[in-house]
């Protein structure tokens, strides 16, 4: 009994013996690799590896970033001397082939995890309690301009249709086939406003009338325009940009 | 055989060479993809010619100089804690005096600044080394600012918001490359000291 255990446990032993020696020489070839890669410079940025942990790591500063994100602390406001003008137009398109959105025929689509799911119309939208503010916009390429949007609080619109706040997701669709995603702790964030004015103006079709979803507590490609449909989820949606490689939670 | 020994002395100890060579990887990229995220939204009237930079595209970019954002953090932190715990900062950058600086300076100028021990850093040495640590620092601290200009809010304001922020995160670079190539330089004016920062170890000249 005592001999068979002790030369199992020898056994054991051997086992982690080779299994460290493997790793080793797994290890060195590993380094030998890496050597390689560094010395044929165009392929250590293209290979399909590399590409792996660059996505790899956006997905760990997306999560580092919800991490931080404290959704008390606010985004500085300025005053109305402080707005840009005139405001930058921007979008992943001309501002020639801005799209046109029917005020009279416009419907906002709600699915997914939401009690109510009933479409809104415009008028419905602009009775609802309205706040203002003005923050900066801060866009992906580094830029900034300081604009006020007036509109709905978006955590006051998700308990009015009885959103599930405990989801992770919810996901956007425009009228010029933008889409975006953010985080549930963002959209509930006071400064989260569905806007649908702009300067105290309803909303012209180049800043994304008939309404833009304000975040500035999120870069500009994150807050999209001419929404047409909203879904919560739990499911992970992308984005337009998201998808081609921008860093998905992307947080000021 | 002992005599053969003695000849050789320690310059730079395990924990330097293997940081700086990280750092220096870890700026590489930084710098390379930097760059091209510059070029997105030039500050300036210029910009950098895209072969010089990494990323192929903004999104690209993004993603190296937020992935190697981590290694020169990490790194920075295990090479500034030994150089405090250890006393290798106290030991080799200090003392520090501006008239000490300016005279080495002349001196290399000249072309005839001594660098026999090279386990003993020269005044301009000390200088140089000591503002690429605190422009990495203030690069760090600017780049907190503008990535997180709503997290970070109080550092943006010390830098004067977020545009302030921006123009500390180019000039902090600006500097840091120039210091970094004045470095580069000096290493092939003076090379018996490349091997040193490899090996850790120097023949003593008599």
């Amino acid at each position: 009994m005592k001999k068979r255990s002790m030369e199992t446990s020898l056994a054991d032993h051997r086992g982690k013996l080779i299994r460290s020696i493997e790793r080793r020489l797994f290890l060195k070839q590993g380094l030998s690799l890496g050597a390689l890669a560094l010395l044929s410079g165009c392929e250590l940025t293209d290979g399909e590896g590399v590409q792996k942990m660059l996505l790899a790591m956006s997905r760990w500063n997306d999560g580092a970033q919800a991490w931080l994100f404290n959704s008390t602390k606010l985004a500085p406001e300025y005053p109305e001397s402080a707005i840009t003008k005139p405001f930058p137009f921007n979008a992943y398109y001309g501002e020639d082939e801005v799209r046109l959105v029917d005020a009279a025929s416009y419907k906002l689509e709600l699915s997914g995890l939401i009690r109510e799911k009933k479409p809104w119309t415009l008028p419905e939208l602009y009775a609802l309690p309205q706040t203002s503010q003005i923050t900066r916009h801060i866009c992906v390429e580094g830029w900034s301009a300081i604009g006020k949007w007036s509109g709905v609080r978006f955590s006051d619109f998700l308990a009015r249709v009885g959103a599930d706040a405990t989801a992770k997701y919810i996901g956007f669709e425009c009228a010029d086939d933008y889409t975006t995603s953010i985080d549930m702790a963002t959209a509930l964030h006071p400064q989260t406003v569905l806007t649908f004015r702009f300067a105290d103006q309803i909303l012209p079709p180049k800043y994304g009338f008939p309404m833009k979803l304000r975040i500035p507590t999120k870069l500009g490609f994150k807050n999209p325009k001419h929404i047409t449909a909203m879904y919560v989820t739990n499911e992970y949606p992308g984005g337009y940009w998201e998808d081609q490689g921008y860093n998905w939670f992307s947080g000021s | 055989m002992e005599a053969a020994q003695a000849q050789w002395v320690k310059v730079h100890p395990l924990v330097v060479r293997v940081t700086h060579w990280i750092n220096a990887f870890a700026i590489l990229i930084m710098v390379a993809s930097g760059w091209r995220i510059y070029n997105a939204s030039p500050l300036f009237g210029f910009r950098i010619p895209n072969d010089l930079t990494l990323g192929g595209w903004l999104a690209g970019a993004l993603q190296w100089h937020f992935a190697a954002l981590w290694l020169l953090v990490l790194n920075g932190i295990v090479y500034v804690g030994y150089g405090i715990f250890s006393g290798h900062f106290r030991r080799k950058l200090f003392p520090l005096t501006p008239r000490a600086v300016l005279s080495d300076v002349l001196a290399a100028l000249r072309g005839k600044l001594a660098h026999d021990d090279l386990a003993v850093y020269n005044a301009a040495q000390r200088a140089a080394y000591l503002a690429i640590i605190l422009c990495l620092v203030v690069l760090v601290l600017s780049g907190l600012a503008i990535w997180k200009p709503v997290q970070f809010q109080e550092i943006a304001w010390l830098m004067g918001g977020y545009e302030g922020a921006r123009l500390v995160h180019f000039f902090a670079m600006a500097l840091m490359v120039l210091i970094a190539l004045v470095h580069i330089v000096m290493v092939i004016l003076v090379p018996r000291t490349f091997p040193t920062i490899i090996t850790g170890r120097a023949r003593r000249m008599s």
